[in-house]
């Protein structure tokens, strides 16, 4: 974009359009992600899964597959009786020694010469299995007497081939449990003068991110591991993997190809990922192993599924004076990130709006259903589904309007919560504002209201919702920095080395935008290098909304610094103070005049070979002022705090229940759009998996098997389907935020079903508290033809 | 394993001769045995759009031809195009208009998009949504892969 960069270079590269630095390759069909990758040497692997829900394991039988020919490689949890349980709680052997606790659970693997070899030898392995009770729903699971998923201790031989309890055994299928109090609800309920209570259902989805998933694993001559990767999170899966295998983590090295689509799906190591290096450490060779589609779907997390029970009230004035909030998640059978996703959901049900009395107990239940991870918002598209169904709720239970309602309960700038999340930055109530304006939401819901009873089977309903996300980092570990290092060499070409993981969204063109900022100079000048753990400095990887903000104040510090050292080289040789100099169009000039004194390459060349050469290279560390939450859950956990609001129009057919989303209007605070093209990027496609979340995408488990592993019957939105998008950035210029910006990835995507269920009920008076709105599901809810999600009888 | 089948084709305007076994597909062929990685494999089954490549003019997913009917055909994929000047306006305008981000499903969608402007060189809003309607992105909300084919069209004579 040979117009753009002249442009940038001579003005501020903030708020531009700047296109993907890797967007020309990819559109090419040049970029190598992990599937074009091939090894000399290679061989290929692939897993047995189970064909039983709930059983035990009899026997396993590899001889068969061990004598085809072409095959290296056959092993079972007999082969590496040293492995180590992988996930959140440590519950889950990679292969399954005595047995399976869902379809999706690896009994053996292979590797061979060829893929066709792999799955050939996969069929010669017999299995015999005893069947045990499945249990499917959290219900079943919590009833007293219920088959237990992790009844016993999960124990491997210790360091001296003692027995080492390395997971309790949960007598009551109980995985996981978060409880959060703020303020006194009876107090809250004594001063309400309406109460609503409803329960809610929110299903399973999963991240079809379109390149499947896969890994490669090799070990050296001297034990040292390298891994291509698509993980999201390298340093923290580098010290993970090296306690799995009981490695020193230095001699681990993870390389990130790119990714094709992330969306929170590879923060946690899955079972697949040691199983290749199992087999490229029992082999000798580099181990290849790619999924099919159909693994895909039934080997991937899935979002958090939730059954939530949520009582809310409010003054006739218009003030919320309690919210009162239980959920069970179905844990599946072992428990990885999605467990932890009521993290996220108190801080909406706590902090989206003013609510001084708040009470949240969660428990996430073990079943025999596929397990969940973590997933682009994280939880918070669940909490908000229901927060913003009562604000609806409970506004025309008093006669108000729902925007102003809204305002009303909304926080604002310089508010501490009950929970301790200190809103610096809080755009909200222009969000607000600016997204009913502009969508005319107040004057299409009273006109959808009033044609209730008009008769016509085509509905029209405008809906609204809000959300609160982290925006500046989440300190969930003890440090949520990132480092960056900064090279520039004498022909000023900056080699910018960050922490921080490109996936898609587009942070490395943000960051060397940033580095330009700060250098003066063209986009053409920067380099990223950011997918190799031998060579980038750490960094906790990409979850919670942080690269933009976390990485991007790290290159901000690293380019100041870098900044100092040439302004000062320039101050030497021209014999003046370094505060009257600045760096202008990849020149030094004279900061008050803009008198260019010399050009940054040929100062950078004076310095590298002078007798005193010198280097310019600069490293620095971000770590954000926010704190880890403590036991109650308390503190300012994020940096900065991001929030929008958005409306839906959505047409119903009531005589066939399907809900078209006819537009979305989005107002999002972002605190500064540093990159306008990849911001708006950000949002649409946010935006459309939010849309697919609520109206066509459904993963179907029946009695813990997944019936839709396909494109065919999972339906993710395609191109026609989607809406109209307006979408407006609130710019807070956030004072810790780099250049004022804030974290935006997950966003888009947390309100749409909300404002979707509104819509429907502002267009048809009828409110449906279970997803997804696929037309079956509308149709039953309009003509009274089907129940509302109920709380569970045995809790 | 079994006999392979001879086959002679043209791919990206180079004469091919290759032996390949009768369950092998066009995008096995193409990735495993040419080293052509642009085409991706997404699905498998016809479903996602990322191996679609260009069939004597026609758009064909190449995961559900087989290698075998190759034979006596012409082949392009999004490698053959580096210099067609349609597919250059389309890279460009992805690039441009932001229509780019884990690029995973990119090469398939401007194959698609090329053979629709092929047909109908300006297309409206309308047919050009139909028009990628059978490939899946998962990350762009599709919004500006529909601005940048837009802007493509108007760049084409």
């Amino acid at each position: 974009m040979g117009t753009m960069e002249k442009t940038a270079a001579g003005s501020s590269l903030i708020g531009k359009r700047i296109p993907k630095m890797d967007a020309p390759e990819k559109a090419g069909g040049k970029t190598r992600y992990i599937h074009d990758i091939d090894l000399p040497g290679q061989l290929h692997a692939k897993i047995l899964r189970s064909s039983e829900v709930h059983a035990k394991i009899l026997s396993i039988d590899t001889s068969a597959a061990r004598a085809l020919p072409g095959v290296h490689a056959v092993i079972t949890a007999a082969d590496v009786p040293w492995q180590r349980p992988i996930g959140v709680a440590k519950d889950h052997l990679p292969l399954k020694a005595d047995r399976v606790r869902s379809p999706r659970d690896e009994i053996a693997a292979v590797a061979a010469e060829s893929e066709e070899i792999a799955s050939a030898a996969l069929k010669l392995i017999k299995v015999a299995y005893e069947p045990l009770p499945v249990v499917v729903t959290a219900e079943e699971s919590l009833k007293p007497g219920a088959t237990l998923v992790h009844g016993e201790d999960l124990i491997v031989p210790g360091p001296n081939g003692e027995p080492h309890v390395v997971h309790k055994a949960s007598r009551d299928n109980v995985a996981m449990t978060f409880n959060y109090d703020q303020g006194d609800i009876a107090e809250g309920e004594a001063a309400s003068d309406v109460v609503v209570e409803d329960v809610f259902w929110l299903h399973y989805v999963t991240h079809c991110c379109m390149g499947v998933s896969g890994v490669i694993a090799e070990f050296d001559a001297s034990e040292n591991l390298l891994l291509y990767s698509n993980t999201q999170v390298p340093f923290l899966h580098k010290r993970e993997f090296a306690e799995l295998l009981g490695m020193d983590p230095g001699r681990i090295r993870i390389i990130q190809p790119p990714i094709g689509g992330g969306f929170g799906s590879k923060l946690d190591i899955y079972p697949f990922e040691p199983i290749a290096i199992y087999l490229a450490k029992i082999t000798r060779r580099p181990i290849k192993l790619i999924f099919t589609r159909e693994e895909e779907f039934i080997a991937s997390p899935t979002r958090q599924p939730v059954l939530l029970k949520m009582r809310s009230g409010c003054s006739k004035d218009g003030k919320l004076t309690f919210r009162d909030v239980e959920t069970v998640h179905d844990n599946g059978a072992y428990t990885s990130w999605g467990a932890t996703t009521p993290f996220v959901m108190m801080q909406t049900i706590s902090s989206l709006y003013r609510v001084p009395n708040c009470n949240y107990r969660t428990r996430a239940i073990y079943t025999n259903n596929p397990y969940a991870g973590s997933f682009r918002g994280y939880g918070n598209l669940q909490a908000t589904f229901a927060v913003e169904a009562h604000m609806d709720k409970l506004a025309e239970a008093i006669g108000m309007d729902p925007l102003e309602f809204r305002l009303l309960n909304a926080q604002a700038p310089g508010e501490v919560t009950p929970q301790g999340m200190h809103f610096k930055s809080c755009g909200f109530r222009d969000c607000l504002r600016i997204a009913a304006s502009r969508s005319d939401y107040q004057a299409k819901f009273r006109a959808a209201r009033a044609k209730w009873e008009d008769g016509n089977p085509i509905k029209r309903g405008v809906g609204m919702a809000s959300m609160l996300h982290v925006g500046g980092g989440a300190k969930i570990y003890p440090s949520d920095g990132c480092g960056t290092i900064i090279k520039i060499d004498d022909f000023a070409h900056v080699t910018l080395i960050t922490g921080s993981s490109e996936i898609g969204q587009g942070s490395e063109t943000v960051l060397a935008q940033l580095a330009c900022e700060e250098l003066a100079l063209p986009m053409s000048a920067v380099s990223v290098v950011n997918s190799d753990t031998d060579i980038k400095p750490w960094d906790v990887g990409v979850h919670a909304s942080r690269t933009t903000f976390i990485a991007g104040n790290s290159v901000v510090g690293a380019a100041r610094k870098a900044k100092a050292k040439i302004l000062g080289a320039a101050a030497a040789k021209f014999d003046r103070p370094a505060e009257t100099l600045d760096l202008r169009e990849s020149c030094v000039v004279d900061k008050a005049s803009g008198k260019k004194l010399i050009e940054i390459d040929k100062l950078i060349r004076s310095l590298h070979f002078s007798d005193k050469a010198d280097l310019v290279m600069t490293t620095f560390y971000y770590e954000p002022p926010s704190e880890k939450q403590d036991k109650e859950f308390r503190g300012d956990v994020s940096a900065a705090y991001a929030w929008a609001t958005q409306v839906v129009e959505v047409e119903v057919d009531t005589e066939t229940g399907i809900v078209k989303l006819l537009n979305i209007t989005g107002a999002h605070d972002v605190g500064r759009v540093i990159n306008r093209l990849g911001i708006e990027g950000q949002i649409e496609g946010g935006v459309v998996m939010g849309q697919g979340y609520a109206l066509t995408e459904n993963l179907i488990v029946e009695n813990g098997v997944i019936r839709n592993p396909n494109f065919r019957d999972y339906k993710l939105v395609t191109a026609p389907e989607i809406p109209d998008m307006d979408v407006s950035f609130i710019e807070t210029m956030d004072g810790e935020g780099p250049q004022g910006a804030k974290g935006v990835g997950e966003a888009p995507a947390i309100c749409i079903a909300a404002a979707v269920a509104n819509a429907i009920y502002n267009g048809t008076g009828v409110r449906i508290t279970a997803l997804p709105f696929t037309p079956e599901n509308v149709y039953r809810a309009l003509h009274s033809n089907s129940q509302p999600p109920t709380w569970i009888a045995s809790a | 394993m079994s006999v392979n089948i001879e086959i002679a084709f043209k791919l990206n305007g180079i004469d091919m001769r290759a032996k390949v076994s009768p369950g092998m597909s066009t995008l096995e062929m193409l990735r495993d045995e040419l080293h052509l990685t642009g085409s991706k494999y997404g699905c498998g089954e016809g479903e996602c759009g990322a191996c679609t490549i260009n069939v004597d003019g026609l758009s064909i997913n190449s995961c559900l031809m087989f290698a075998a009917d190759c034979d006596g055909r012409e082949i392009v994929t999004i490698e053959g195009l580096a210099s067609d000047p349609r597919t250059e306006a389309l890279k460009k305008s992805f690039v441009a208009y932001g229509a780019v981000q884990c690029g995973f499903c990119t090469p398939g969608i401007i194959m698609q998009a090329r053979n629709l402007l092929e047909k109908t060189a300006h297309p409206t809003p309308e047919q050009i949504r139909r028009g990628i309607e059978g490939n899946l992105c998962r990350c762009t909300g599709y919004k500006k892969i529909i601005e940048a084919i837009i802007e493509a069209s108007a760049a084409s004579p």
